[in-house]
């Protein structure tokens, strides 16, 4: 049972995640940030989450070449 | 917009897998055995219906803006993944998804696998090569036109640009009896992977309670915008893979 549900688990993470968690914290971070302005400081931060994803692929795209010929 | 986009989105991310499942299905029917391969379709498509009869409904009970919220980030994720994998293969950093070639290893190991079958299926090679290559290539699917259609309210639009895109491939499929390789996979996944960030960021900001200037109306900005965003690094990551592959360093290059 704890072998079906770490690989049940291990399915989804690739599945939704992928190769790079860092892209998914990035876009996680962004929405509790615009959550926060909007919420607690009456911010209108649509623009936060299209730069964070912005900047996520650049620096995972960075990550995934930087090695590579 | 939004319901144009959202059937080409699906259709679109449909096409694709469909294109990927019918790969695995020719090359389990081809070189093995028809009827197993169809068995294994079959149970595959039973439980992909099962899981879009029971998370279907479900999500449309779901407060708007918490799913927003919830689907949003998935997509938004999922679709970064889309992107990057689509600009790496585009700038030549990885290779380009060949389906000759992935049939030819698909063909290669069914050829040599043992037979032999059990429960009923005569060939469980085949079957389970059909099953989990319709299923996972199905799931993609599931997930795309659920979290689309429940976002826009329109299910029935998201499943009818499901179902279009699955009868379009499957019956090319039957006319050709071989991979569709001529297909532009690349540059739809290209194209779905713009989709769906583009409409990941959208509903997510909505969901964490941010307003767009135009409301729906930043849809026409956001996704023009995202596809210029990868353009411009699939730019990007050409030239320095050029650069690095004549062998200048890039500092060596700004300095002169």
């Amino acid at each position: 049972m704890t072998r079906w549900l770490r690989a049940f688990g291990a399915f989804w993470y690739d599945f939704v995640i992928g190769d790079d968690w860092r892209g998914a914290a990035v876009v996680a971070l962004a929405l509790v940030m615009t959550a926060v302005l909007v919420h607690v400081a009456s911010v209108n931060a649509w623009w936060l989450l299209p730069a964070a994803v912005i900047a996520a692929l650049g620096w995972s795209l960075r990550r995934a070449t930087a090695a590579k010929p | 917009m939004n319901s144009l986009a959202l059937f080409l989105t699906v259709f679109l991310a449909c096409a694709v897998e469909a294109v990927e499942a019918l790969t695995i299905v020719l090359a389990a029917g081809l070189t093995r055995e028809w009827r197993s391969t169809f068995q294994g379709m079959a149970a595959a498509l039973v439980v992909l219906a099962a899981a879009v009869a029971v998370i279907g409904p479900a999500l449309t009970l779901l407060p708007l803006t918490g799913m927003r919220l919830a689907v949003g980030g998935l997509l938004a994720v999922f679709g970064l993944q889309w992107l990057r994998k689509a600009i790496l293969r585009a700038s030549g950093y990885k290779d380009l998804h060949d389906e000759a070639a992935i049939y030819t290893r698909q063909v290669a190991a069914a050829q040599v696998a043992t037979g032999g079958g059990q429960r009923g299926v005569r060939d469980w090679y085949a079957f389970t090569l059909a099953f989990k290559g319709v299923l996972l290539e199905g799931l993609e699917v599931v997930f795309i036109a659920l979290t689309f259609g429940a976002n826009q309210q329109n299910l029935g639009l998201a499943a009818a640009g499901a179902a279009v895109a699955v009868v379009v491939v499957a019956g090319v499929g039957v006319a050709v009896r071989a991979p569709l390789s001529r297909v532009p996979e690349n540059t739809m996944k290209f194209a779905v992977g713009v989709m769906l960030t583009s409409f990941g960021v959208f509903w997510g900001a909505e969901g964490a309670g941010a307003s767009w200037p135009g409301n729906d109306a930043a849809l026409l900005a956001i996704v023009p915008a995202t596809a210029l965003v990868a353009l411009g690094y699939t730019a990007l990551l050409r030239r320095a893979r050029a650069t690095r592959r004549a062998g200048v360093p890039s500092v060596e290059r700004s300095a002169a």
